[in-house]
């Protein structure tokens, strides 16, 4: 099928008001910028960053139903494939996303392979995800190489540097961050309407009726972990050049994990609205927090908006168990996502 | 058409079935009828491919099965509808029939099969926007059955598809198969509703501890004392 017919499918079969929702969106956030400070920008960057971590960690547990507590690795990896090799080598981030998004799917393809091969599932499975990650930073704490637990540091070029190798203000974040949220969605919006979607859909809803009906569970799930990590790795490169430093305690930290998969559990587990919904919602109201704690303490407490983040996700549970998006949906008037 | 011939099957070291034969005729409904326990549901899961015989052989189609994973058997044509219904809740009726068309053998008829599906059962194409889950017993077994036929199968294993069924819903199951098998599908029925399952079959296998005891066409069966005490009450 060509982008243009596929493109019109989407379209066609979304929900419309989701779609006109969507346009304006996309438009206001646009033009957005003029009106935004730094500070702001770097807000929205981290909103649309996290929608689209969101996004990717949700193919894995919202469509397919396998839960990873681990996908601060994917983000790891990608970060220092790309920063080594733009530090050491001299590789543009442009291409080193090529090698970084390699690298997390064999990582993510391990941890599947050991885990739907031998059968592996649910809460163990989760397991298996935060051994790696945690492994992995243990390994990368003690490689010299990459500066081990000193960190290692993309140096900030004078001028501001060129966009495509990522060297840039808030701005140039800001759009980068936006582009990969748009194409996030997209990705998953297509994914959802394959041949595959529809398989990873049987595997979450009952695995063993999937596999009565002849479809392959194991590929089904592979397929999962790999697009996933691979998503999340593209974000993790462009992650670590907007912060210009990595450090293995938090690139593969469990916190970042956690932090990660709130935004589609508050939005709305499985749907495509929900993992932006949710970062919309929840990185504004923690970034404010932080800056609000900092006014009143005197100084920066760290954690405090992961305090926030446990409230939220305990008054979500009790309120609304399936996501903000499915309930606002409702009041919306939005038909169901057919597929 | 399937030629099952001594297979051994394990739970870990439990022995779920014991040199078990069985043989099912094209365009034939073969019921397999025994107690709770008795190795019905793995002797249909093994056929599936879902468990690897320890010995044996299966033949489907004068071709060796044995061992091939569950993907591809039902990409031979051997479907199942499995006991306890398991339609996906969440999904519509329509999402649930469109799974039933994953397989490659069943890609191309998919639009063909789907009008089959919703002429045999009009309750389906009533409800096909309607989650799954909201369907009432009856129109869940009907849902598992279409969706089953969706993949174009030329032999379907039925597991208890009367379980926990109304008696008048019972009888619509039944009829439905009936008629399935004389629309030229091979069938293969575990039944608990032992009376019911013979009458229907053309040939029938008692299962007792994971062996094969007793076979017959259905009218022996039905007349044979053992049957008739141990499973009849007579």
């Amino acid at each position: 099928m060509n982008p243009f017919t596929l493109l019109a499918r989407l379209v066609d079969e979304a929900p419309r008001r989701a779609l006109v929702l969507l346009a304006v969106l996309v438009a206001v956030l646009l033009v957005a910028p003029v009106a935004l400070d730094r500070y702001l920008l770097s807000v929205f960057f981290l909103i649309f960053w996290f929608a689209t971590v969101g996004q990717a960690w949700n193919v894995m547990m919202g469509l397919c139903g396998q839960l990873s507590l681990g996908h601060a690795l994917y983000v790891g990896l990608g970060g220092y494939v790309g920063a080594v090799l733009w530090v050491k080598f001299g590789i543009s981030p442009a291409i080193a996303i090529v090698p970084a998004v390699l690298v997390a799917m064999a990582f993510g393809a391990a941890i599947g392979w050991l885990g739907f091969r031998f059968g592996i599932e649910g809460v163990y499975f989760a397991l298996l995800t935060i051994a790696f990650a945690e492994v992995t930073r243990i390994g990368f704490d003690n490689w010299s190489y990459v500066g081990g637990a000193a960190g290692f540091f993309i140096p900030v070029t004078a001028g501001g540097g060129s966009a495509i190798n990522l060297r840039g203000g808030p701005l140039l974040f800001y759009y980068v961050a936006l582009a990969l949220m748009v194409a996030a969605f997209v990705i998953c919006a297509a994914l959802r309407r394959s041949r595959l979607g529809h398989a990873w859909l049987a595997v979450r809803e009952d695995p063993e009726a999937a596999r009565a009906l002849g479809i392959n569970v194991f590929r089904a799930k592979m397929a999962a972990v790999i697009v996933s990590s691979a998503m999340t790795a593209v974000a993790g490169v462009v992650y670590a050049f907007y912060q210009s430093n990595l450090f293995p305690s938090q690139s593969f930290d469990i916190a970042r994990s956690i932090e990660m998969i709130l935004a589609p559990i508050i939005g709305g587990l499985g749907t495509l609205f929900g993992p932006i919904l949710g970062a919309f919602i929840l990185t504004p109201l923690g970034q404010t927090l932080i800056a609000l704690v900092e006014k009143i303490a005197g100084r920066a407490i760290p954690g405090v908006n992961l305090v926030f983040y446990g409230a939220a996700l305990m008054v979500m549970i009790w309120f609304a168990p399936n996501g903000i998006w499915p309930w606002l949906k409702k009041k919306l008037g939005i038909p169901e996502e057919r597929s | 058409m399937l030629l099952v011939h001594d297979i051994d099957v394990f739970h870990g070291d439990a022995q779920a079935l014991d040199k078990v034969s069985l043989e099912v005729p094209e365009r034939c409904i073969v019921a397999i009828v025994g107690a709770n326990g008795a190795g019905k549901t793995s002797l249909i899961r093994t056929i599936a491919g879902m468990h690897r015989p320890a010995s044996g052989t299966i033949r489907f189609k004068d071709r060796d099965i044995t061992g091939l994973p569950s993907h591809e058997v039902c990409d031979l044509g051997i479907g199942q509808v499995a006991e306890g219904r398991q339609v996906f809740p969440t999904l519509t009726v329509a999402e649930n029939l469109a799974m039933g068309a994953m397989i490659q053998r069943a890609r191309g008829h998919r639009a063909r099969n789907l009008e089959r599906v919703y002429a045999m059962f009009p309750r389906l194409l009533e409800r096909a926007s309607q989650a799954a889950g909201t369907l009432s017993g009856g129109e869940q077994q009907m849902l598992a059955i279409g969706r089953c036929l969706m993949g174009e199968p030329e032999l379907v294993m039925f597991d208890e598809p009367s379980l926990g069924l109304a008696p008048a819903v019972v009888q619509d199951v039944l009829r439905t198969i009936r008629d399935l098998a004389e629309g030229g599908l091979t069938c293969v029925l575990v039944e608990q509703n032992v009376a019911v399952s013979l009458r229907l079959a053309s040939r029938g296998y008692v299962l007792e501890n994971g062996r094969m005891t007793l076979s017959g066409t259905g009218e022996e069966l039905l007349a044979d004392d053992r049957v008739r005490k141990a499973y009849l009450g007579m």
